[in-house]
């Protein structure tokens, strides 16, 4: 049987339309064998969350660089918890200044992007940290 | 014959095309080239070239000499001329920079109306000429700072305005006869033009005295920039209200700033933002003729345009020469505009927020003095310079100031601005100039045969052209074909910390308090009355731009306004496409 992959959905939270980044990754991690789905700019922490799960992935990726990702990454992950999708991991990238790393983390956030971190990088804390679910 | 053919033709040569070089000029260099080549070979099997192919950012290759030959089918009346002539390779004006430098123009907003206001009299005393304006994302998207879309957003990227009472506080103090200011602002432009012309009559300025710019371009967002709310149609149909409302009422505004800025920030190439923002500024002008009836010359002076100006030193300067004399051919030739004045392109620049890294952000400063040089000999009519800390955050007041102080060294200090277009007749750039154009040209036509920008927009064409464009640069970064230092060559592990500009959490607090207090201060059956007046407006075709300014006055906020639109023209989603 072949291997199941892992389902990703990226996502751009917010009104920010900063979308190169998550555009890239989200090539990127089809390249990488994933099965991506890319939610497009504009989507509201809940609309998010409903997507998720109705496209039962294993791991969110949440893109933000409008500097709104303190209200919204966390608000991801609470959506998530009520509609009993704890178990799906939300990471998160962008401009996100160092001080805001332990909020972020706090509210479970498990990983944190920024600039500079490189594609491979990325890719790599996927495959360590996320086993597709059967 | 098409005006690539025709292009193509006047490289390939005619009989009337006169010869840029006397033939013993061009034997000479032939003969010389031939010399040089046997050189080179030799000693390039001696020392390899340290890279086996040389090209821009763009990845355009670019030769190793560049010789009369490459442009001996010049013709210097048609393709060269003079400033403030067509075609206006060398710029618009016949004096360049010793009648007057660019514009310095800071783009700033942040926080609150009066926050922002405050960093305004900072810039204006500092030397800054203009003011330019960033609204917050709410704003930008026609939201409420009280939506619940807007939760977390308020005053972080940009100022926040709800209703006329913050634009009066915006521009308490600033003298809207004298100062121009400029507003990103894209869907709800109507909205926010409208409050701009409402708080210089209340301070007694009629909309003859007026001037400045609102971006107010739809196309670009739709293929790059993404603040979009209805679908492309309607959304061309407000911008050419605004061109009618500008060109009859407020003759000193450029109602649309057709930009190539952010198609260059999604990641296109150089070619691609030139050609994009070329055919998007075509589009507007048809739409204009064929909705308003108006005359091409009645308008076309008014249009301006917005560059950005990356890291590729020669790429950016042949683009922005290349794309005035494309827009003077599209004018005089396809309008057949006869006024000179429709056939100038105007343009401000900002220097590559892209090409900034947020690894050693001090190099941020000598990056965006050499792309600010590129726009200088490019020729902008103004120019923002970003500051270091960009990357990370809202600038500071210190790095704002450097940013500032760049613009200043550049005109004051280095006598870049003595002479007009400096590099002119340089075998290279010139070169490069027609290669921009010709391909740009390719572009253009591709679109035309599409039947249009939003015909291809519809398609998906410009975004994935960009996102295959923007792919390919990120590896070309990750394998190291490509240099960003910091980032993925010379990065260090001891982090430069810098002081990072916050805004406070309080600001969304105090924001939504104010909007509270003015919706319960306000007419309400009057701003009722004003926005059914404005849904049909929408529906009948009547221009919107009375409507909204009566709206405005009577304390509607932007979102009521754009929920109007929404409602009567529908909403657009991004169609996610990567």
């Amino acid at each position: 049987m072949a291997e199941k992959k892992i389902r990703i959905m990226v996502a751009k939270p917010g009104l920010d339309g900063h979308d190169r980044g998550a555009r890239i990754l989200a090539r990127c991690f089809r390249d990488a064998g994933f099965e991506v789905i890319y939610t497009g700019c504009h989507q509201t922490p809940e609309q998010i969350a409903a997507a998720a799960i109705q496209e039962d992935v294993d791991i969110v990726g949440l893109s933000c660089l409008s500097g709104a990702h303190r209200y919204l990454f966390p608000r991801v992950v609470e959506v998530l918890k009520e509609k009993g999708a704890a178990d799906i991991t939300v990471i998160g990238g962008g401009i996100i200044p160092d001080q805001d790393f332990p909020r972020l983390y706090d509210a479970g956030i498990k990983a944190i992007f920024t600039p500079g971190a490189t594609l491979e990088a990325i890719i790599d804390w996927i495959r360590t940290n996320i086993k597709p679910r059967g | 014959m098409s005006r690539r053919a025709f292009f193509n033709s006047l490289l390939e040569g005619g009989d009337w095309v006169t010869v840029y070089f006397t033939k013993n000029t061009l034997n000479q260099s032939k003969e010389l080239s031939d010399k040089w080549e046997e050189e080179v070979r030799q000693t390039v099997a001696r020392t390899p070239d340290q890279k086996a192919r040389c090209s821009t950012v763009s990845d355009l290759e670019i030769k190793r000499l560049y010789t009369p030959e490459d442009i001996e089918k010049t013709d210097f009346a048609r393709d060269i001329g003079v400033p403030g002539e067509f075609p206006f390779l060398r710029g618009n004006q016949a004096t360049g920079y010793r009648g007057r430098y660019w514009t310095f123009r800071m783009f700033s907003g942040m926080g609150s109306a009066k926050d922002t206001n405050a960093r305004w009299h900072m810039l204006l005393k500092e030397g800054n000429a203009g003011l330019s304006t960033a609204f917050d994302f709410p704003t930008l998207m026609g939201y409420d700072s009280d939506s619940p879309k807007a939760r977390g957003e308020c005053g972080r990227c940009g100022v926040a305005i709800d209703t006329l009472d913050d634009f009066r506080t915006l521009m308490e103090g600033i003298p809207m006869d004298k100062v121009t200011t400029s507003m990103t602002i894209n869907p709800p432009a109507t909205a926010l033009w409208a409050m701009y012309c409402a708080a210089a009559e209340s301070k007694g300025v009629s909309l003859a005295q007026i001037g400045g710019t609102i971006q107010n371009d739809m196309l670009k967002e739709f293929i790059a920039q993404k603040t979009f709310m209805c679908p492309p149609e309607p959304s061309v149909r407000l911008i050419s209200d605004t061109v009618e409302f500008g060109t009859k009422y407020v003759p000193n505004w450029n109602t649309i700033s057709i930009s190539g800025y952010h198609i260059r920030e999604a990641g296109s190439t150089a070619i691609q933002e030139l050609a994009f923002t070329l055919r998007d500024g075509i589009e507007y002008v048809e739409d204009v003729i064929r909705r308003k009836g108006l005359d091409v010359d009645e308008f076309a002076p008014r249009l301006s345009f917005f560059f950005n100006a990356h890291i590729d030193f020669f790429e950016e300067i042949c683009k922005m020469r290349a794309a005035r004399r494309i827009w003077a051919r599209v004018m005089r030739d396809r309008f057949h505009a006869k006024n000179p004045r429709s056939w100038w392109m105007r343009f401000h620049t900002q220097t590559a927020g892209c090409s900034l890294t947020a690894q050693q952000p001090y190099n941020n400063v000598v990056r965006t003095a050499v792309e600010a040089l590129a726009a200088v000999l490019g020729g902008t009519q103004s120019l923002h310079t970003n500051s270091l800390d960009e990357v990370l955050c809202l600038p500071s007041d210190h790095a704002v100031e450097i940013a500032l102080r760049t613009q200043q060294i550049l005109a004051e200090e280095t006598g870049v601005a003595n002479t007009i277009d400096p590099l002119a007749g340089s075998y290279f750039v010139e070169s490069l100039t027609n290669k921009m154009e010709e391909e740009a040209w390719a572009y253009i036509e591709k679109i035309d045969a599409m039947g249009g920008m939003v015909a291809a927009i519809e398609k998906g064409f410009p975004q994935l052209e960009i996102a295959d464009a923007a792919y390919r640069f990120q590896q070309q970064i990750d394998a190291g074909e490509k240099t960003m230092v910091g980032v993925n060559k010379y990065a260090n592990s001891a982090k430069q910390e810098i002081p990072v500009q916050d805004i406070n959490p309080q600001v969304e607090e105090e924001q939504i308090a104010r909007l509270a207090a003015v919706k319960r201060r306000r007419d309400s059956r009057a701003v009722k009355r004003d926005l059914d007046e404005l849904k049909s407006a929408c529906k009948t075709g009547k221009n919107v731009m009375p409507f909204c300014i009566q709206a405005v006055k009577d304390l509607a906020t932007v979102q009521e306004i754009c929920d109007v639109y929404r409602e009567a023209f529908g909403e657009y989603r991004d169609p996610g496409l990567y």
